[in-house]
């Protein structure tokens, strides 16, 4: 189903958590809407679910003014940051629960309604622990029952609020994993809200990013990440060196190899880590920067760089590249280096 | 083999918990036992089942059950309106609720009389409008034990109330729950522990309760006599062991009572798998 959002506006008092959202969302994508925390995108989650009324503008879910019904009866799953599972009921009657209230011409049969149960809870893979009560699952768990309880009335549309905010590292990761292809298996149009730009850029097809209130871009993971469309994405999206072109920084970034055009005066560079080469200086006059230290990331070294000119406070630059590759440099701190910037965003 | 605690003393709090419960409850319990034991089982058959001493349990026990039910629900509504909704004057009306705890019995008493007898001003719209007199009948009694008891329930489910996760409700509301549904399998589940809680004190309150009753119950032999004042008439009769028999059966009655409500309490806790 798709979601359309035309001129959502929300207040609470004087502060204004949504300004005129207008956000198209086509049918089966796993949307990810990103910001830091206070941006509004909660609250435009809790908007499209009903669970929040907008002071402003129209909620669409399949062509459908949904805007004035009520929570229960927009077929939507709501998978909520605490997982907000009953905890007076089995992990079993949780998931049944969505099946047991619906009116009695509806309502399956109890064999069904176990039938689907037990087959929902094999999808998330927790069969086994059909009679245990929430308190006694862990918080990974939890997470999964509560999708699984979500899914049980077929939602047309899933939306998951921080699904992952409160489980530890390596949980998330393998939850990440299996919710998009969960996704994949069932194909219903997702939207979850999450402040983790990574998590976002693994789990979604689409990224919508939200800052005070208000869409600052949407599009797929690569597109946003390769071509942000002003500085607060560049900026929250993923690493970046920021140089102001002051006169100094001018020169400096020339002798890196960026192209400072003359309109470009004024404006601001935004360098990825991994956009910057480095190279052992031959002699001193090549140096634009010392080593100062170096960090392992996994597959990738990131490297602390000062900028070497006599007037400069010495700004950090950072620098990424593959394990191999600095190996064969084989530099040490203290070492004088040269640059190069192969590619930079400009914005005001 | 020892445990170790971060607050240590366990022995001198355990020996404190002992020796109180010894001095302020046990040894007078005991005294009770013991002087009621000058009775053989015969004279202490004969003193509780006397028709009037069976008439004033009966009025004790079953006034006490119909307030607290009242105070129940009633409370529960109090504690509902008070954790759930803003409004002007929420502080003032928090305050009210405990006045009952404040106010020495018997005032309350000499009030709910004097409103409530067929010259008063609820009395006589009672009386004219439905033909119904509350003072000086069981009625009576009733009201004034639901005054009495109203705040424990509210202080009780209060606190609950307000630790009750409210995203439960949003995510039985997101799987299409009505709003009844929400509230009979959702809310109340969780609160009905503590509303029990607040039902036993309200209900052991009830039954002991002595000062607000015998200013509206007209105290009438067989119709509206509580135990207590069967315990006090036996007194200034000077009739000691007539008393402690009858107070000593009340006690066991009570602690019988508070004890199944605990068991199902107990049961509630485990079936919905908060133990």
């Amino acid at each position: 189903m798709s979601i359309l959002l035309s001129n959502i506006s929300k207040n609470f008092g004087k502060f204004s958590a949504l300004n005129h959202i207008d956000l198209e969302i086509p049918e089966g994508e796993l949307v990810a809407l990103l910001g830091p925390s206070g941006c509004g995108k909660t609250t435009l989650l809790r908007i499209i679910a009903g669970l929040e009324q907008a002071d402003e503008g129209r909620v669409l879910l399949s062509g459908v003014d949904k805007t004035e019904q009520h929570v229960s009866s927009r077929g939507i799953g709501f998978v909520f940051q605490h997982y907000a599972l009953f905890r007076h009921m089995t992990v079993f009657d949780n998931v049944a629960f969505g099946l047991r209230v619906k009116p009695k011409k509806d309502r399956p049969s109890e064999p069904e309604i176990a039938k689907k149960v037990h087959a929902l809870l094999e999808l998330v893979q927790l069969d086994w622990l059909h009679d245990r009560f929430p308190d006694q699952l862990s918080g990974g768990q939890r997470q999964r029952i509560a999708l699984a309880r979500a899914l049980a009335v077929e939602p047309s549309v899933l939306l998951l609020d921080e699904p992952f905010g409160a489980l530890d590292a390596s949980v998330r990761k393998d939850l990440r994993q299996w919710l998009r292809s969960l996704h994949h298996e069932l194909n219903v149009t997702s939207i979850f809200v999450t402040h983790d730009q990574e998590e976002a850029m693994e789990v979604a097809s689409q990224v919508v990013v939200l800052n005070h209130g208000r869409i600052e871009q949407q599009g797929a993971p690569s597109d946003i990440y390769d071509h942000p469309a002003n500085a607060f994405v560049s900026r929250f999206i993923g690493q970046t060196n920021i140089f102001t072109l002051e006169q100094h920084d001018a020169q400096w970034l020339q002798t890196s190899g960026l192209q400072i055009a003359e309109d470009q005066h004024g404006k601001v560079a935004h360098v990825r880590p991994h956009d910057i080469d480095i190279q052992k200086a031959v002699d001193g006059s090549t140096a634009q920067a010392v080593l100062k230290d170096w960090q392992h990331l996994g597959a990738l070294i990131r490297i602390e760089l000062v900028k070497d000119s006599p007037d400069d406070s010495g700004a950090t630059v950072f620098a990424e590249m593959p394990n191999e590759q600095f190996k064969q440099l084989r530099l040490n701190k203290g070492d004088k280096v040269s640059l190069r910037i192969r590619n930079a965003h400009w914005f005001h | 083999m020892r445990q170790s605690y971060i607050m240590p003393g366990f022995r001198p709090t355990l020996g404190f918990t002992l020796f109180y419960l010894g001095l302020v409850v046990l040894i007078p319990l005991s005294t009770l036992v013991f002087t009621s034991l000058q009775l053989n089982w015969a004279q202490y058959l004969a003193i509780i089942t006397h028709d009037r001493v069976m008439a004033s349990f009966r009025v004790s026990f079953v006034t006490a059950l119909l307030a607290s039910c009242v105070a129940s629900v009633f409370g529960f509504i109090i504690a509902w309106v008070l954790v759930r909704y803003p409004f002007p004057g929420k502080r003032v009306l928090d305050a009210l609720i405990d006045l009952p705890f404040a106010l020495p019995t018997a005032v309350a008493g000499i009030v709910l009389a004097t409103l409530y007898q067929p010259s008063g001003i609820i009395g006589k719209l009672l009386m004219d409008s439905f033909g119904v007199q509350v003072a000086y009948k069981p009625l009576g009694i009733v009201v004034a034990l639901i005054f009495i008891s109203l705040p424990f329930v509210v202080r009780t489910v209060e606190p609950v109330l307000q630790e009750f996760d409210s995203s439960m409700e949003e995510a039985a509301s997101s799987l299409g729950a009505s709003r009844l549904q929400v509230f009979v399998s959702i809310i109340f589940p969780n609160i009905f522990p503590a509303l029990l809680t607040g039902f036993a004190l309200a209900f052991a309150r009830g039954v002991g309760e002595y000062g607000s009753v015998i200013f509206i119950a007209g105290n009438l032999p067989y119709v509206s006599e509580i135990v207590p004042l069967m315990i006090i008439t036996k007194l200034e009769q000077y009739d000691i062991p007539g008393a402690t028999a009858i107070a000593l059966t009340m006690l066991v009655i009570s602690f019988f009572l508070l004890l199944v409500i605990n068991l199902l309490q107990h049961w509630v806790r485990k079936r919905s798998g908060q133990l």
